[in-house]
Order: structure tokens, then sequence, then C-alpha cells
């Protein structure tokens, strides 16, 4: 079947009082970077609707991309037909025709927005079933969960008719609840931790500290890598990337190992802070996972969090490594993440870290450091591009070979 | 010169070649080295191995790369058996498979596996409803090619994969090697199917490479152990110049195909209609469901053999029947599997055609096939 226009109903975007009218500009914005493989399409943002005219895009390339947006509780791909009766009969028929196996039951739901249409709903409903009803006599209709809903709207300008409805992605449009940076190692958890941060509307850049050479140019692609895992929620995002070797082989140097961890984690978070502020971003995502690892107890998180009050979200704190897996596979970075290459976070990783790191401790090891210096030259280093969605520009490397 | 062999193998595309050299000579390193000449090296064989997995609508972890079609066989119906030697040691194949499946079959059969034979019916197309009461508790495989190289035929892939459904744990293997860039995938590469056997040397790439698909989720042992290359499923480093190579050349022959779907089909419609008009001459490849590519005739009274070596004195080259066996003194097993007379069945060639053959050498073979034909009806 040749859908037409696929009609997307939004999602808790109802419940949001003035400001919808901004997230659904942003959802719009959203969708139309999430399709723009498909420079055809048309789309209207309405009030209560989004209409995506499909101007003879492949509605099944469409789909898989559609249900990755955020904000969007289902759609219905749809068929545009003349307004009169004979061709709402005739393209009832044809799709009965086309679905209809013989074994399910049916109904029709008309509505209409258009009121000087000759039925009203009721009447339509009534028609179109005896037209489905003259195809196929047998057929049953069950008005309580029909196998097939075939649903038929009058509206000013055509009539359309749709009769699969199929799940978004829910949440809140990516954007509409702000910037925060994701602080993204190359492990399983921080592209979930993204992930969702993502579904609540987070517009994510990403923060990864490579350290050379002692982490490989390997590591940074597979960070890279996984975030465009992430990019078809919002078509791209920011990549940072930190230069981080100085300060790790400081804290070697001058710590003692017991502490290299918690050091080395303040040192993290003060330098995503600041990227944070300079990005003008509201908070930061990490993925811990409370006493997944030393770093992960929840002395060490008082310990780590004491350099800053901005709001850190840890979507995953309280999931089970199981839960976290199971997500990264629905999300596919999870057979990425588990490539062995050494990250920031491996490297000098002491034999016994603290688990319970004491601040007055950790106050006296950092009086030991220059640590605006470090900060200062760290940030004078960072690199920053857009990650986009895979099979773009970043094939032309060996565009002349394939 | 008129080359109608193209199931045997084809010219290797020139810009197929370039990328094979180039690769050559400039991506020098191993994919496997940690340094940047081997990341280098390994990102080209994973965009390789991409955009084949986009031109099938399959993932890049469901594409394996492999020596060509006979280890892609010998790999899937092997390691079926040895991965899945706990479940069952029945598999079945049809009647008309290449050597490369039907004589892995054979090999098993000797160590003690149970092999069914699905026959044809005389069109050469497998029987499903005698398929289908061949399967068993114990049955772990069943492969079944998608064209067949001797007569073209296209096997129901699709109905055997309804048949399937019920039988959820059997590997379904497809050999695909006559089919990719032939006939709509839809056809041969259903959901159901399980693997699926490619040759690059079909399609315009270099000898000694292939692929096969490997739907995720699947088990399948190894053959060959070592190194860890291609997940750890198939050791030996990467052969990475024809691999570039057969991507960039299958990615060419399906954009042929979708430019000029039924280039082939009208050559060989005209064959087969000039050929038709001679009392002697018997047509072996049927109208509905055969590959647009392949047409198997001939001349009653004259051995294939003797034919093919006329036809090359005029510059023309076609085989008997399948290439591989053409050497021995044996008929087609798939005309014999179609229960066509013996007698018959040895007069067989196969024309087969490609998207760089033309009208006019249609037309040329038969003014030459036209003179051998009333040689060979004097003598006879």
């Amino acid at each position: 079947m040749q859908y037409t226009e696929i009609m997307v109903r939004y999602g808790e975007l109802s419940t949001k009082g003035k400001n919808r009218r901004s997230f659904i500009m942003r959802l719009a914005q959203n969708v139309r970077g999430a399709l723009v493989k498909f420079p055809n399409l048309k789309i209207h943002a309405d009030r209560d609707r989004m209409h995506i005219l499909l101007n003879d895009e492949d509605s099944r390339l469409v789909i898989p991309r559609l249900e990755k947006v955020f904000g969007i509780q289902n759609f219905s791909p749809s068929i545009r037909v003349e307004k009169n009766l004979d061709a709402l009969k005739q393209m009832t028929q044809q799709i009965m025709e086309e679905i209809y196996t013989g074994k399910e039951t049916f109904k029709i739901t008309a509505k209409r927005s258009d009121h000087n249409f000759e039925l009203d709903s009721h009447g339509l409903q009534q028609f179109l079933g005896d037209a489905v009803i003259d195809v196929f006599p047998e057929i049953k209709a069950q008005m309580k969960r029909p196998d097939i809903n075939l649903r038929v709207e009058i509206r000013r300008d055509s009539a359309y008719l749709s009769y699969e409805t199929i799940k978004g992605a829910g949440g809140l449009p990516v954007g509409t609840s702000g910037r925060g940076m994701l602080m993204l190692s190359g492990g399983i958890d921080s592209p979930v931790a993204g992930y969702l941060a993502m579904k609540r509307g987070v517009e994510i850049e990403a923060v990864h500290f490579a350290s050379p050479p002692y982490t490989s140019e390997q590591a940074l692609q597979k960070a890279k890598d996984l975030t465009e895992k992430l990019t078809p929620y919002v078509g791209g995002i920011q990549f940072t990337k930190v230069p981080f070797t100085e300060i790790q082989e400081e804290i070697k140097k001058h710590s003692p190992q017991g502490y290299w961890m918690t050091l080395t984690r303040r040192m993290m978070l003060r330098i995503t802070d600041a990227i944070r502020e300079m990005r003008y971003g509201l908070v930061i995502i990490n993925g811990e996972s409370l006493g997944q690892v030393a770093s992960q107890t929840l002395h060490s998180m008082v310990a780590i969090n004491e350099v800053t009050t901005t709001p850190i979200i840890r979507p995953v704190v309280t999931m089970d490594k199981t839960e976290i897996i199971e997500l990264a596979e629905k999300i596919d970075t999870f057979e990425l993440a588990i490539q062995p290459f050494e990250d920031c976070c491996t490297i000098f990783a002491p034999p016994q870290p603290k688990t319970r790191p004491k601040l007055d401790k950790v106050f006296e090891l950092e009086e030991r450091f220059d640590i605006d210096g470090l900060i200062a030259r760290c940030l004078a280093g960072l690199k920053t591009e857009e990650i986009i969605p895979a099979q773009a520009e970043k094939d032309e490397e060996f565009a002349d070979f394939l | 010169m008129i080359y109608f062999d193209n199931s045997a193998t084809t010219a290797i595309y020139p810009s197929a070649l370039d990328t094979y050299v180039k690769t050559s000579q400039r991506i020098m390193g191993n994919p496997s080295s940690l340094h940047g000449l081997g990341t280098q090296a390994n990102r080209l064989l994973q965009q390789a191995r991409k955009q084949i997995a986009e031109f099938l609508n399959v993932q890049s972890n469901e594409i394996y790369f492999t020596s060509g079609g006979t280890e892609g066989d010998n790999w899937v119906i092997k390691g079926t058996v040895i991965a899945k030697r706990e479940y069952g040691n029945h598999i079945i194949i049809s009647s008309v498979e290449h050597p490369a499946v039907s004589r892995t079959a054979g090999q098993l059969r000797e160590l003690g596996y149970e092999v069914s034979i699905a026959p044809v019916d005389k069109n050469g197309f497998l029987q499903l409803d005698k398929f289908t009461e061949l399967i068993r508790p114990e049955t772990i495989l069943v492969s079944v090619m998608g064209v067949n190289n001797e007569v073209g035929a296209i096997q129901p892939i699709e109905a055997i994969s309804s048949a399937l459904e019920k039988y959820p744990t059997i590997h379904f293997h497809v050999d695909a090697v006559q089919a990719v860039g032939k006939v709509d995938q839809t056809k041969w590469l259903t959901p159901r199917v399980d693997f699926a056997t490619f040759s690059a040397h079909k399609f315009h790439g270099p000898r000694g490479v292939g692929f096969i698909y490997w739907k995720a989720g699947r088990k399948l042992a190894p053959l060959l152990n070592g190194g860890g290359q291609e997940s750890g499923q198939r050791a030996t480093t990467e052969n990475l110049p024809a691999i570039v190579a057969m991507s960039r050349a299958l990615r060419m022959h399906l954009e042929e195909r979708a430019e000029r779907p039924n280039h082939t089909a009208v050559i060989r419609q005209y064959l087969k209609e000039a050929l038709a008009g001679y009392d002697k001459v018997t047509i072996f490849s049927g109208d509905h469901n055969f590959a647009p590519h392949i047409l198997t005739f001939g001349i009653k009274g004259v051995r294939g053999e003797v034919l093919v070596h006329a036809l090359e004195e005029k510059q023309i080259f076609v085989s008997t029947t399948s290439a591989c066996s053409s050497r021995k003194k044996v008929d087609s097993s798939t005309l014999h599997a179609m229960r066509i007379p013996h007698d018959i069945a040895t007069t067989a060639v196969r024309v087969s055609l490609d998207g760089a053959n033309t009208m006019a050498e249609a037309e040329q073979f038969m003014v030459v096939f036209n003179h051998l034909y009333e040689k060979f009806s004097k003598i006879n």
C-alpha cells in the first residue's frame, strides 16, 4: 500500500501548558533532522497533530527513523483519498483486500473535522462498513478490540484512511529540557545514560577524556562510534575530546595510589563543569551506577561531587548491570561498548582504590597540584566536532574505493 | 568474441580491478594491527562489509567474508552439523544442488550423518510436498539453492520458508551464488533464511573471495580457527583488496540491474524463441520462474561438448551445463534430477548472459548456430 502521509500524535506535550507551542516547534525540528535524508517530505506541525506528507518517499524507510524520535506517542501512516463516497468506498475495499486474511474482525472508526461532508461520522461508519461486507460477506465486525481498526478522517482538504498505529519512542522532544554534558567514557553505561537523558528532553553533548599514548586512537574512535549510535534520536551531537594525559601523569606522580581514582574523577568533573559553562549547558550526565566500582560508592560520590554544585544526573544510578545491558542492546551500543580498548578510567587503575575516600585527605593531597594551571592547559586543548548519523560524510575517506 | 558463459565466471569490472590495485598499494596495514595503518585497513574492511550489508538490507555483523561460494557452502553445512550435533544428525538438500553442497553432504553421509535429497519436478523445481515429508525431529539443516546454475530454475525459497515456519530451529541455507543481482532478493532472501552464500566472481568481482550472510542469533562452528578474524569465526588475514573490490563490484552490479532490469531477459527471450524454431532443439529452461540470464538447450544427437567446441571455433563461448563438472564424462546432474533421458541430457549446453551482452551478439549467435545446425543435420 502506497502511503501518502504519516499522522503523528504527540506524547506528553499535551500537559505542558503554555510551553506547548515551543515543544511542538522543537519536535518538528527534531523530526526534520531525523528525516533529513528524504528531501521531498513536507512536515506540518499543528496544535494537536503533526502531519508528514510523504510526497512519494518510501514510508518503509521513513518509519524506522520516526520510531526513534522522542516526544511521539504513536503515529499512523495513512492514505489520502478524494473527499467523496465513491473514492472512500473503493479505497476501503482495496485496503481490506490487502490486509484481510479471512480471520480478522474489523471496525471502522470515522471522524470528521469538516462538518459539511455529506455523511456524519456515524453514517460514514455505516456506509464503509457495508462496503467491506459487500466484498467479504463473512467478515465479522467487532467494536471492542477489533483486529483491524480502519480509521477514516474527513478533513478540510481531503479524506484520510489508516489502519495501523505504530508506537513512538515516547518521552519529550530532545532539547526541550535544555542542554547537558554527557561524560562518555566508552563503556556500557554512559551511552545508556545519554539515551535516557535524551528521552526526557535533554540535548546532550558528549565529553570524552583521552590520554594518548596510554589510550589509543581506537578508544577515541569507539567513543565517537558510540556517540554516533545516539545521533538517530537527534540528528547530530557535539563531541568534545579532552586532552587528559598531563593531569593523569601528575596525579600518578604526586599522590598515593589509593587516591588516584578519586582525584582523577574530581578533575574530570571540574573540567566537564567548565566545558558545560562554555557551552551553555545546565547539567552534567554520567553513567554512574551505585556500587558498581570503587568510584561509584556513595562515599566516593560525595568526595567527587564536592567540586561542583551543578546538578549531576545519573540516569542509571539505581539500575542493575543486567538492566543497563538490556537497554544498551536495545539502542545497539552494547557490542561496540564491550570492545576491549583501554580508556582513561582503566589506565592507571590503582590496585586498591579507596571505596571510602575522605574529603579532608583529598583537600590535603590537592594542595600538591597546580589545579588551575592544569585545568587551564587542558581546556586550551579541547577539540569539539559534530558527530552525525552514519553513512554520511565520514564514509568519504574511502569513497573512491567502494 | 562473444562471451555467453557468465554463470561460469564474469569479467572483473575495470573499476573493481582499480579498487583491488589501489587497496593493495595504498592500504598496506593488517586490519588486526593496533597502529594507524592497521586501523585504517580495518575501517576500510568494515566499510566494505557495511556496504554489502546495506545492499542486502541486513546488519553488518551478519556478513562474513570467505574465499568464495564453495567455502561458504562448506562452512554453513559443516559448521551447522558441528554446532548443532547435539540436536540432530539429519540434513536435507535438493537434488539439483551445486557440488559444493551435494558433495559436502556426501562427505557427511560417509561420516554417519543422514542426508535426504528432496526431488525436483520435470522443470527443475523442488517439489514442496515431497520436501516437507522429509522433515524429521532430528533435521538440523535445509540447504536449497536460490537459482539453479544449470537450467536457471528459481527454487521456491518463499514456499520453503513458509513450510519451515513451523520448524524454527532448523537452519535454512540458500546458495545464492547465481541469484544475487539476477533475481529479486525477496525471492531468495526471505526473513526465514538463516544463511546465504555468495561468490564475487559471479558479479564481476575478483576470484577467490565471497561472503556469507549469517543471521544474527544462529549458531555456526568455524572451519578455520586461528587469529580471531571475522569475529573469531573465520581466521586468516583478511583478503582486503579482494574484499573491497567485491564490495564495489556488488554495488555496481546491483546498480546496473536497477538501471536495466530487463536487459538479459529480453536477449534470453529472443534466443529462446529463435532456438525453438529448430526441430531438433530441446530447450531445458522454462519461462515461468526462471532466471533471466540462463538458457540451457541442446541439439538432438549432438553432444554438448561438441557444440561447445564448434561454437568456440567461431569465438563464441558457452558451457556444457555447470562448468565445474563439464570436464567429466557425466551428464548434468540437474538434468538427471529432472528425469531428462540420458541421450537428451548429454546434448545440453548453457548460455549465460550478463549486462555486457547485446542483442547484436545474440543475433550473431543465431547466424552461427544456424550454420552449425545445418552442418550437424547433414552428418546425422
